[in-house]
């Protein structure tokens, strides 16, 4: 059967879980060829490893060129050593991870005593962030221990994370927070 | 991992103990299945039967919390059946040397014990030294306090009767796993082991490891194509931020938190940086300080000088003999003293042991800084279940971070491979990545402290050029943590040129003629390039799946380390086929007189131990060079619970009584002492032992992949997973919701009745084990009833390393 770009538009429009069972009954080759066409033709393509487990598998993400410039498709690298193309169910939703409703999108600020969310600007958020540490660093921090030895820390605060970052920000936010005089320092890795 | 994922497809017989690779790991199955199909011997061993049990040439079942007893008893059939590779084991481990008459064993503790403090002395598990400080060795073995010989007494209990007693395996069970894995021990053959969180979260979780550790130097399988201990690490880039050390004890690249005691820089050197007498022995942390003052360069820059001690004084201390980690730092958190927390790219609403605290804590806190993706259990904690919002003074701030294909920089894997990821789209929204989030934090904080506050020094003077127009520009923190010569400077007789890239770590220096953030990672992004962003598929001439121009990965793109234990003393492989280095250097009567190693990168490129002709050399080095002795510890003096494993009940077990010794559970497993505090031991009311897990389609805390509808509706529910056995005796359905509770908190899970759980025979009691997904948090998905494990896991963990004993722990389990 051959599909033309306009038959191709109806099956799709009229039923693309047909498609995915192939209960057509019909040679999906050239839809197939079609739809890589696409993806090459209007989106820009890089490689990136998934972010779940530390297997380290590879992907190529496609990202649209024109438009909303968002992620058309993500799935297995063939080129990468080990996972050769594979990806296990989350390493095959990651594209739902990027482009999911549900993501926080706005910084977001929560009163005391407060029983809602405001949406508030990066710059209020970091600012007053920043205020809050020197608050507490200031009113908390030790020059010297019971004993007398030099300390120069706080353990008013703490800070909890993360595996979830790439190693150049795990290097400068540990290098932030140590500078702070933080001594509860931890993560994913002691749990 | 010593070895790598692709490795695993080398090895003659691979166990799985302690993880569940095939359903939390899944891509690493394909190396499984590629040895099974070279005629590799697949064992699962697991108190539940697994998606990893099924692929499996041989599974057995034990209780959770009794992996010492069963691998204790492996040593002992080895060492009883003389299947350990002797030339290997006196050579390169520390089983010739001489325990002084101080170590003693008795009434299940080891000598040294102080009951009052919970701890131990380890200056009485002390090595007996010659007059030049080296320790006496005896290569025969045959010393009665040799190490050896020590190991031999003290597994002589762990006879195959009492282990099955104990671990609930049948007998015929445990020899055939004993008798497959010890067959490994042979020249050529090699073994592997793959763990996770299922040897990890014990408050005996160190000894698991070492334990087969101990029989994996016994059986000559470190540093060997195919062998190593592979930690299966569970998070993308867990290994990148331990490498990094966003903990507690340790600063970038493993070096030490400084204590009080290390009054400046020099007596923080002098205090870690090891000393051997050793002429043979490399002791490569003796370059310690060459890589803590680089270290300090790249805190500080310019402002760090040898006038000021490089800045030293600027970083905090901590109080010596005094814990800080996550378990004590929650408890602080629920005691009231902290102020101030930052979760960032966490949710220890629901990661955290004993949630229940945790959650209540947060309510003390004056403010919380919660980064993530999503909206989750902790940034949210206070409308969370049994939550009075209007009570509760926290203020929070929530800020958007965007996902990894949104940005660029680096992660490693658990095979120690750095690699480099791209950015595709931009952030969504109004979300920024870490890095950028990090960077305009630190301005801002500098700004405020500009105007003065306490100790600004450290703040301002913090090296913080990593934007390129006004972005985090991942490639400069790259090259920072990779290292720069500070200043025009002659090393190994080449001039380098400030502002150029430091070649390998091997050119690091103590007075501050280099940077370096991480040693570990100098050689990752040189004068040649990023190194993590390689993408050859050239394998090495070895052909063992080494892939040396594909990524990068530490220590210097070694791929297999301790590799120089894979060869003889002549450094020659013991595996003719599956090879990793051999010495190739040229020979003349006998000697070798040139240096070459082909194949990996060598551990180390000094000449073999011996030339052809048997003779010894002294220009050689002992193969584990990052040992002070330079040979693997099978005496491990520095552990905080013993030299030896030792079998332990877990704090919260179904049996009275210890069957191997009077101590039944660690004499030194910290515990907690607040209300939220609660054990119960041996209670009829929690009478069955269960074990958190994962399923493979959710990750870690669920926050990842719960608000992701595919993922969501492949796995919906939190479930509580029971013997058929165990159902019949609560009248309990398949598919019913139930009740788990354990002393500390219950939550309802829905109940899948399987044939993958079989009650256990224990001391000749029925004790049944059940298990519950962690996966979950009442955030997500939306009807608020699927809950997290960790609101029934106790506040307890290694004497070590204090991760919490979230493997095994007592519940009860009720009909609704």
């Amino acid at each position: 059967m051959n599909v033309t770009r306009r038959k191709f538009i109806q099956i799709t429009g009229a039923s693309a879980a047909g498609l995915a069972v192939s209960s057509l009954g019909f040679d999906l080759t050239p839809i197939k060829s079609h739809a890589q066409m696409l993806k090459t033709k209007y989106a820009k393509e890089t490689t990136t490893i998934c972010c779940y487990c530390a297997v380290g598998c590879g992907a190529i993400v496609h990202t649209s060129k024109k438009g909303d410039g968002r992620v058309i498709n993500i799935e297995g690298d063939p080129d990468h050593v080990i996972s050769r193309g594979s990806l296990c169910s989350k390493g095959a939703s990651l594209s739902q991870l990027t482009e999911n409703d549900n993501r926080l999108l706005e910084p977001m600020h929560r009163a005391p005593y407060s029983k809602k969310w405001e949406k508030v600007s990066w710059d209020w958020a970091l600012t007053e962030i920043a205020k809050r540490v020197k608050k507490t660093r200031d009113a908390s921090f030790e020059h010297k221990n019971a004993k007398g030895q030099v300390v120069n820390r706080t353990t008013a605060i703490v800070s909890v994370g993360s595996a979830a970052m790439d190693n150049e920000e795990c290097w400068i936010y540990q290098a932030m927070v140590r500078a702070l005089g933080l001594v509860y320092v931890e993560h994913q890795a002691r749990i | 991992m010593t070895n790598h994922w692709i490795d695993i497809g080398n090895s003659d017989c691979i166990l799985i103990m302690g993880s569940n690779a095939a359903e939390n790991h899944p891509i690493s199955f394909k190396y499984v299945q590629i040895a099974q199909a070279k005629g590799a011997k697949l064992i699962s061993v697991d108190p539940r039967f697994t998606r990893t049990s099924s692929k499996a040439d041989f599974y057995t079942a034990l209780r959770s919390g009794t992996d010492i007893a069963f691998l204790g008893g492996m040593i002992k059939y080895i060492l009883d059946k003389k299947l350990y590779n002797k030339e290997y084991v006196a050579n390169y481990t520390n089983a010739p040397f001489v325990v002084e008459k101080a170590f003693k064993f008795s009434n299940g503790v080891f000598s040294g014990y102080d009951a009052k403090n919970r701890k131990y002395n380890k200056s009485k598990w002390a090595f007996n030294m010659d007059s030049k400080g080296i320790p006496k060795m005896d290569r025969s073995l045959k010393n009665s306090r040799c190490v050896l010989q020590l190991l031999k007494k003290h597994f002589s209990r762990y006879n195959t009767k009492l282990v099955s007693k104990i671990t609930g395996t049948p007998e015929a069970d445990l020899v055939e796993v004993y008798k497959t894995y010890a067959a490994t021990g042979a020249r050529g053959k090699a073994g592997t082991i793959m763990y996770a969180m299922g040897w990890t979260q014990h408050t005996v979780g160190v000894q698991n490891i070492r334990t087969m550790a101990m029989i994996q130097l016994l059986l000559g399988n470190m540093g060997v194509a195919g062998g190593g201990v592979n930690a299966l690490r569970g998070e993308s880039n867990v290994q990148g931020s331990t490498d990094h050390c966003l903990l507690w004890h340790i600063w970038p690249g493993y070096l030490k938190t400084p204590r009080a005691s290390n009054v400046s820089l020099a007596a923080y050197n002098k205090k870690w940086t090891p000393k051997s007498n050793d002429p043979l022995s490399a002791n490569w942390w003796q370059n310690y300080p060459k890589y803590s003052v680089s270290l300090l360069k790249s805190f500080f820059g310019e402002k760090a000088t040898k006038a000021n001690g490089f800045g030293y004084d600027w970083l905090p201390k901590v109080d010596d003999g005094t814990d800080y980690s996550w378990l004590t730092l929650f408890d602080e958190v629920y005691k009231g003293t902290v102020k101030g927390l930052f979760a960032w790219g966490m949710n220890p609403a629901c990661s955290g042991a004993n949630s229940n605290k945790v959650r209540k804590g947060m309510e003390n806190l004056d403010w919380m800084v919660n980064v993530n993706i999503f909206d989750n259990e902790t940034g949210s904690f206070w409308k969370g279940p049994g939550m009075n919002a209007s009570t509760i003074k926290t203020e929070v701030f929530m800020l958007p971070a965007c996902v990894s294909v949104e940005k660029e920089g680096s992660i490693t894997n658990s095979g120690r491979w750095m690699q480099w990821r791209y950015q595709g789209p931009k952030p969504l929204g109004n979300s920024l990545s870490d890095g950028d989030i990090i960077m305009e934090l630190g301005l801002k904080l500098k700004e405020v402290y500009k105007e003065g506050g306490a100790f600004p020094e450290p703040i301002l003077n913090l090296k913080w050029d990593y934007m390129t127009d006004g972005l985090y520009d991942p490639h400069k923190v790259a090259k920072e943590i990779n290292g720069y010569f500070t200043r025009d400077v002659k090393v190994k007789g080449k001039l380098c040129k400030k502002g150029t890239l430091v070649p390998s770590f091997g050119w690091l220096q103590a007075d501050g003629s280099t940077s370096s953030a991480n040693w570990l990672y100098c050689h990752s992004y040189t004068e040649k390039g990023n190194m993590s962003a390689r993408r050859s598929k050239v394998d090495a001439p070895n052909n063992i799946g080494l892939y040396p121009n594909f990524a990068w990965c530490w220590p210097v793109n070694r791929r297999i380390i301790y590799n120089r234990a894979s060869v003889d003393l002549k450094g020659q492989p013991w595996d003719k086929k599956d090879w990793v280095v051999r010495f190739a250097g040229k020979v003349k009567n006998g000697k070798y007189v040139s240096k070459k190693w082909i194949g990996d990168v060598p551990d180390g490129g000094w000449y073999p131990q011996e030339n052809p002709d048997g003779t010894k050399r002294k220009d050689a080095k002992y193969a584990f060079i990052m040992r002070k002795h330079g040979h693997a510890q099978i005496f491990g003096p520095g552990r905080a619970d013993g030299p030896f494993p030792e079998h332990y009940e877990p704090l919260e077990c179904p049996i009275e009584k210890n069957l191997m010794g009077k101590q039944r559970m660690s004499p030194v497993a910290p515990v907690y002492g607040t209300d939220a505090d609660a054990y119960a031991t041996c209670d009829p009311r929690f009478p069955f032992v269960c074990s958190t897990y994962r399923v493979s389609e959710h990750w870690q805390s669920g926050l990842m992949t719960r608000p992701q509808p595919w993922l969501l509706e492949l796995q919906p529910q939190v479930f509580v997973e029971m013997s058929k056995e165990l159902a019949k005796l609560k009248g309990i359905k398949n598919a019913e919701r139930v009740m788990v509770s354990s002393a500390r908190g219950s939550l309802e899970c829905t109940a899948i009745v399987t044939k993958r759980f079989k009650p256990f025979k224990i001391a000749g009691k029925t004790v049944h084990q059940v298990g519950v997904p962690w996966n979950f948090g009442w955030r997500w998905p939306e009807t608020g009833t699927e809950e997290s494990a960790n609101l029934l896991t106790p506040s307890t963990g290694d004497p070590n390393t204090r991760i919490p004993e979230s493997k095994a722990f007592m519940v009860n389990v009720t009909k609704k």
